[in-house]
């Protein structure tokens, strides 16, 4: 029996749940993760990533070392090296001067619209705070953004549009006192797996009725009361049709409705158009379900939804957020416990990243950048001039690559991010990425866009350093050092104090301070500016996290919003129209691929795909259903070559009753055929998010040999 | 609820009506040993090693599902408890390996089992199971205690990978028609491996250090090898 030198309680690094682990370690090796049963998210239950998903940082490739490339590159012939025969090997004084020395020679030559940087979503708060505090006040640039953009910024504007916040408004666990909930866009189960478990119980135990809306037969669909199948890209007319069958039986809330909200009268006259019938003809959802659906929802007496990147990741993902959020102003299903609009935030910190400023449109604590009052707080927080801060709002995610051009960006860092995996339309982002001048990639493996970088920085894991992560109903929990950083790597806070202490210099600015002992210290100078996290210190979330709003020191945290009032004041309506997706189906691109995650891995892989899960998952399969299998004469296991107008990729089919006929869906964590090449990157108008989740392909036979892995496929149970 | 008073080994205590008697010695400091119960499980009654004597009751009763009534008398350290219990050790240790039992290897000293006293029965012996990437099963540490199937199903995960298979003396916890690990319904959650007393489930990384291998070692024999298309 093994007796662990210690064990360390931390924050698990994967999703948005933010479940409490426990890492046991003996000898620097951490060989078992267990999860405290008290534990107020997750009561000691954890999903495979959380608890087996931690072994990458032991795998061989981890880059320990600063690395330079040994070719030097050019905007225009920028290429990837992921061999490290293509590095040399650099002292951690030798990289960052070179960093600096770069990044200040592109400034005082094309001054801040030619500087970007991606804050990453993995990393903690204060990871997120400091670096764009490094570019908003080194570079005064507002260039900012994180994956959020690629992920729930739909379901952001939305939300600050009509209510003026963005988080989820309740707690995760309080599904618990839904007695009708709706889950949308979601496959919960594999992507929040524990707040799923707690739906489940939901179900089994309490009776609650579940309405699952998606284009996939999810394993929620097991659970549900209703599942209504909708093609990808029309959420729009079926939540309108909704509301449209809400308003037409008077199952309004009037009282709500009168108190709280604002705009009903505009919206009741545009959802005229949005009969169940209409909605049918376009989504091919059956009438009926629609109109059951909406009565169940309506006569709820704590109806409450939950979201997905099925609902944000469209063309029209603000629309089809803001769709859903007519429908709990209707009935007036928030602001209560058990009630709510609850986006589940997909990376462990992407709640904190948005919090910590890492956004183009706001500095820390939402304060936009093109207020007055805000840049002259966060001027006087900096010592900085005045007038000193850009006060114009900053290029998104997708915008800052296809800005990548002369007289556009030059210069780009990339903090634990993978644009390469993670944008749309692959070939043109790497078209993007080869024209920068200079790009510096800090991350703990050399991924599919760190190998672009001149320099690579080896950042700290998250068992490896100290400081918090916000999870997806606003709490701010801790992050815990276990075990030495492997290798030379160092913590993210510190690599971007000692870059931006050498930037300063050159640049010849008064100290905007870069100088911290502890993380705690830069949580510290965040929070007494971004007021909704005063009250946070890390004595008081020591043992459990506290969920913001945390206005001062006594306050308990504020486990769910809204119930007096919206920070918008009323509740705000938008009359819609429903547009269809970027890129329909046609004879040529016949099925609609919409792409999605899986329970055994991340994202774009940077992780999972060096840990032990790979082995549980070890190559991309393509779902499809029987229908279009017979139609396209593929069985399971065939290699078939799925093209868009944009890329191609093989891979194995995999003929599986999760898909409706006419759509296919595939993983988007693998670079062997990544799923990104063939999505579209039509961005929606208001809120830049890529349309990940629609675009025509068609389906070839393709040879085995083409394959990018000859790997058998693997007999899994799982559904 | 209406309270209800008892007596615990001569102490009286009054809780609400419904409240198990192993929670109600728990309340006045009185420790019953549990082997099968676990906080965040269905309580069943499997191992009887928290059997307490009811006055007037024909048999033990076990503690961790036995409410409390009005009026009843408690003994939870009588002498055919005591006796009780150290046979339900004995046997437990006579078939099973219990060397990485933590909870259950103080009880053994505390009740004085003989590990001798069934020597000849027949033992527990199952060969261990490597069947997937993240845990293996060694069911000759298996107490049987239900704890794992439970949290596979109703109490934490509804995923319904792992049952009793066979009957008496040859139950053990089985997939269904003992497929591996991956082809079942399993999802790797791990929840199982986090309720086990006895280390018959493990991470498979933890049995490979205790096995003796290195770090270096436990990465080569958890790791897929993946070979990555890459363009010039």
């Amino acid at each position: 029996m093994l007796t662990p030198d210690r064990i360390v309680p931390t924050t698990c690094p994967y999703c948005g749940v933010g479940c409490a682990l426990q890492l046991h370690i003996k000898d620097d090796f951490i060989y078992r993760v267990t999860s405290p049963f008290e534990s107020v998210v997750n009561r000691g239950n954890l999903c495979v990533k959380g608890r087996f998903g931690y072994d990458f940082i032991y795998h061989p490739d981890r880059i320990t070392t600063p690395l330079i490339r040994r070719t030097p590159q050019t905007a225009g012939r920028r290429t990837q090296a992921f061999d490290r025969s293509e590095w040399r090997e650099a002292t951690w004084d030798e990289a960052l001067d070179l960093v600096a020395d770069r990044l200040a020679e592109i400034y005082r030559r094309d001054g801040p619209e030619a500087m970007a940087v991606y804050c990453c979503a993995k990393a903690t708060n204060e990871d997120n705070y400091l670096l764009q505090k490094m570019f908003r006040a080194l570079f005064r640039t507002n260039n900012v953004d994180h994956c959020t953009r690629l992920c729930h910024a739909g379901s952001v504007v939305a939300l600050l549009k009509s209510l003026g916040t963005s988080a989820m408004s309740n707690t995760a666990a309080e599904v618990m006192r839904n007695d009708v909930f709706i889950v949308t866009g979601s496959n919960t189960t594999e992507n929040h797996p524990i707040i799923a478990l707690q739906m489940k119980e939901a179900v089994m135990k309490r009776g609650a009725k579940l309405i699952v809306i998606d284009p996939r037969r999810l394993e929620l669909c097991d659970f549900a009361a209703l599942w209504l199948p909708v093609k990808p890209g029309t959420n729009v007319p079926v939540f309108s049709a909704m509301a449209h069958v809400i308003v037409k039986e008077n199952l309004v809330n009037r009282e709500f409705v009168e108190a709280r909200t604002t705009g009903y009268d505009e919206l009741a006259q545009s959802l005229e158009k949005f009969t169940p019938e209409y909605a049918e003809s376009v989504s091919g959802v059956d009438r009926h379900l629609i109109v059951e659906a909406a009565r169940m929802y309506a006569r709820a007496k704590n109806g409450a939804i939950y979201w997905g990147m099925g609902i944000s990741q469209l063309s029209h993902g603000t629309a089809s957020a803001l769709a859903l959020i007519h429908l709990a102003l209707l009935t007036g299903h928030i602001g209560r416990e058990g009630t709510g609009l609850n986006p589940l935030r997909g990376q462990n910190n992407v709640q904190g990243a948005s919090d910590s400023g890492a956004m183009p449109f706001f500095y820390p604590g939402y304060m936009e950048v093109d207020k007055e009052e805000n840049a002259t707080k966060w001027e006087r927080a900096w010592n900085i001039e005045p007038g000193g801060l850009s006060r114009k709002r900053g290029l998104t995610t997708t915008e800052i690559l296809s800005n990548a051009k002369p007289g556009g960006v030059r210069a780009l860092y990339i903090m634990g991010e993978n644009p390469m995996m993670t944008e749309p339309n692959l070939n043109l982002t790497r078209h993007h990425m080869e024209q920068l001048e200079f790009l510096v990639a800090q991350d703990v493996f050399i991924n599919e866009s760190g190998a672009f970088a001149d320099v690579f920085l080896p950042a700290a894991s998250w068992a490896e350093k100290e400081g918090t992560f916000t999870n997806t109903d606003r709490r701010v929990q801790r992050v815990r050092q276990a075990i030495a950083p492997r290798g030379q790597a160092r913590p993210d806070w510190q690599i971007i104090c000692d870059v931006a202490a050498r930037i300063e210099q050159r640049l010849g600015r008064a100290t905007a301070r870069w100088n911290y002992e502890e993380p705690e210290e830069i949580f510290r100078e965040m929070a007494d500016v971004a007021v909704m996290l005063k009250g946070v210190t890390y004595r008081r979330i020591e043992m459990t996290g506290l969920q913001y709003p945390v206005p001062d020191e006594a306050h308990p945290g504020t486990p769910f919003l809204f119930s007096e009032t919206f920070p918008s004041g009323r509740g705000r309506f938008f009359p819609l129209e429903y547009v269809p997706a970027a890129e329909l189906p046609d004879d040529e691109y016949p099925f609609i691929l919409t792409t999605g995650r899986l329970l055994e891995h991340w994202h774009g892989g940077t992780m999972t795909r060096h840990s032990q899960l790979d082995a549980l998952f070890p190559q991309p399969l393509m779902d499809l259903h029987e229908v279009d299998a017979a139609r396209c004469g593929v069985k399971t296991g065939d290699a078939v070559r799925v093209s868009s107008r944009r890329g191609s990729v093989v891979l194995r089919a995999n003929v599986s009753p999760k898909t409706n006929p006419g759509v296919v869906f595939i993983p988007m964590h693998f670079a062997e055929a990544a799923a990104n090449l063939l999505t579209i990157d039509a961005l929606d108008p208001q809120a830049k998010i890529p349309e990940f989740k629609a675009c025509a392909v068609k389906i070839e036979i393709a040879r085995a040999e083409e394959l990018p892995t000859q790997k058998e496929l693997m007999e899994r149970g799982r559904y | 609820m209406a309270d209800v008073t008892l007596t615990i080994d001569g102490k009286a205590v009054s809780v609400p009506a419904g409240t198990t008697i192993l929670k109600a010695a728990q309340g006045i400091g009185e420790h019953v040993p549990t082997i099968c119960f676990h906080e965040h499980c269905t309580a069943n009654a499997l191992c009887r090693v928290c059997v307490v004597e009811v006055e007037g009751a024909r048999v033990l009763s076990p503690a961790c599902v036995a409410q409390v009534s009005e009026g009843m008398k408690v003994q939870t350290r009588s002498e055919r408890v005591q006796r009780s219990r150290r046979t339900i050790l004995e046997m437990l240790d006579s078939a099973v390996d219990l060397s990485e039992a933590e909870s259950i290897q103080p009880m053994l000293k505390e009740y004085a089992a003989d590990g001798e006293r069934f020597a000849d029965g027949a033992r527990r012996d199952h060969p261990l199971l490597d069947d997937n990437p993240m845990y293996i099963r060694d069911y000759a540490k298996c107490v049987l205690c239900w704890r794992c199937v439970q949290v596979c199903a109703d109490d934490a995960q509804y995923t319904y990978a792992i049952n009793f298979g066979k009957r008496g003396f040859e139950t053990s916890i089985a997939t269904f028609f003992d497929k591996p690990m991956p082809a079942t319904t399993c999802v790797f959650c791990g929840q199982c491996v986090g309720v086990c007393p006895t280390g018959a489930l493990k991470p498979k990384r933890e049995w490979l250090l205790q096995e003796g291998a290195t770090p270096d070692e436990i990465m080569q024999a958890t790791r897929a090898e993946r070979r990555r298309k890459r363009k010039a």
